[in-house]
């Protein structure tokens, strides 16, 4: 079975459907990528430089914006994206 | 022609079940009318903590609701339990429910006189309702007469790869059939609304749809807070689901492709002459999701989850199917169907899809539910207002 499920071709990351360990590495459409982190199973990785600020892509559609510089083969989740909707704390 | 054995009911409309519902009118009914139904066999009541000091379209809402669990066709007969003095008049339900043409009966405590003649009287009422019930036998009718609501809660990950797809192959094949789904839960449409407007029928419905996400987003705003303080909550982010924007988009695969051909209001009616994919004004809470649907007339519930949850309705069967394999595993008399076959199997979108889309049908014709043969009735009403 597949270590991960990449749901678009757009998208920056996949996501693991086993948990993975820092220094496994996972081919990800023929590119081999370094884990940098342990990931839980079910959790983000990201296979693409994503800059802070820049969006965040699932299924093709923006899921939210880097909150920080994420780096291929980085664990990818609350501490490095945020959303953009329901954001009463910024209004 | 997929065919199902149900309950005719006298307005036209088949019930899969054959519930004697108890309905208290308030909050100070709810214990006088969980007490009559424990007493008959088969009467299931729906307590709630609402009914009374509630003002405009939350009162309206209020009403809508439990006159649409009275007259939703898997209930047979109903049986009206008020206080007497509170904001909703049980006179009020009992009407609007008697307009279905089931029989629908009404005690009031303050006109018996306490709780022990009430609970005596709406029993001796109960008893004669379910005898009445007991005559009625399955007919046949067909499936397209179904309207199947969709919830997913407890979410991860793997609801949007796994389950929630797999749902939206099972919903396809109802449409196909000529039945109806209801896609629910606004707070998660909150990223994706612009993909689920875009299959409205009609302009009209796209901006009603998106006006009401952004009605709940405005609400959500206005508490000055980050709504992922509680959306996506914290078992969805600990299951690995990061924004709302990211729950959102896997929710909706629930709905499979289907054009949206109407979008209601909380507990608002499906079109009984319009049938296909509906959408619906609910919360992202289960229970009062759930609710909402069933009030509008869901004869039977799908519920997709990754964290595990055991939430069944006092009337409407509800199919609990899970995209994690370690969750079907962990929880056995909770969930119904593994999806996760799809992760860890290489198993089908269109295959779980068939296998959920069978089940529909056996729970239609009478096999149990895992929340049913467990007795779970989770009732919840949402609130759009306050309490005066």
């Amino acid at each position: 079975m597949k270590a991960y499920v990449h749901a678009s071709d757009r998208d920056n990351l996949v996501t693991c459907v086993m948990p993975l360990c820092k220094g496994d590495h996972i081919q990800v459409e023929g590119v081999d990528i370094e884990v940098k982190n342990d990931i839980p199973i079910y959790h983000k990785l990201a296979i693409a430089e994503i800059k802070k600020g820049e969006p965040v892509y699932k299924y093709g559609e923006v899921m939210g914006l880097a909150s920080q510089d994420i780096h291929v083969g980085e664990w990818a989740h609350i501490h490095n994206i945020e959303s953009t909707r329901g954001r009463g704390d910024k209004a | 022609m997929i065919k199902i054995k149900g309950f005719r009911r006298e307005n036209g409309r088949w019930g899969i079940r054959n519930h004697l519902l108890v309905i208290p009118t308030s909050v100070c009914a709810s214990e006088t009318a969980s007490r009559i139904a424990s007493l008959v066999p088969g009467a299931v009541a729906i307590p709630h903590q609402h009914g009374c000091c509630q003002v405009g379209e939350d009162y309206k809402q209020t009403v809508r609701t439990l006159v649409g669990f009275g007259c939703n066709p898997n209930v047979g007969a109903v049986l009206v339990v008020g206080l007497g003095c509170e904001g909703i008049q049980p006179a009020v339900v009992a009407d609007a429910i008697r307009k279905s043409g089931k029989p629908v009966e009404t005690v009031i405590i303050q006109e018996c006189g306490g709780t022990l003649k009430t609970i005596a009287k709406g029993a001796e009422i109960c008893a004669e309702l379910s005898r009445k019930l007991a005559t009625q036998t399955r007919e046949e009718f067909d499936i397209s007469e179904l309207v199947l609501g969709l919830e997913c809660g407890g979410s991860d990950p793997t609801s949007g790869i796994a389950s929630n797809p797999s749902v939206g192959k099972a919903s396809n094949l109802l449409i196909d059939a000529g039945g109806s789904s209801i896609l629910s839960e606004t707070t998660e449409l909150i990223g994706a609304e612009h993909l689920v407007a875009a299959r409205c029928v009609t302009q009209e419905l796209a901006d009603k749809l998106v006006y009401m996400v952004k009605r709940v987003e405005e609400k959500s705003i206005g508490y000055g807070v980050d709504l992922r303080g509680t959306q996506p909550t914290p078992g969805n982010i600990e299951g690995g689901l990061t924004t709302i924007e990211e729950k959102s988009l896997g929710c909706i695969y629930k709905a499979g492709d289907k054009p949206v051909v109407g979008v209601l209001e909380y507990s608002e009616p499906v079109d009984p002459e319009n049938h296909g994919l509906y959408f619906m004004d609910t919360p992202g809470e289960d229970i009062d999701s759930i609710t909402g649907m069933v009030a509008g007339g869901a004869q039977i519930v799908v519920f997709t989850t990754g964290r595990g949850t055991p939430t069944g309705c006092p009337i409407a069967p509800v199919i609990k199917v899970t995209g994690n394999t370690g969750t079907f595993e962990k929880m056995p008399d909770n969930i119904d169907i593994n999806a996760g076959k799809v992760i860890t199997e290489g198993a089908s979108l269109d295959e779980i899809g068939r296998e959920i889309f069978e089940m529909m049908i056996r729970v239609a014709n009478g096999d149990l539910t895992k929340a049913e043969s467990l007795g779970h009735k989770e009732f919840g009403i949402y609130r759009i207002g306050d309490t005066f």
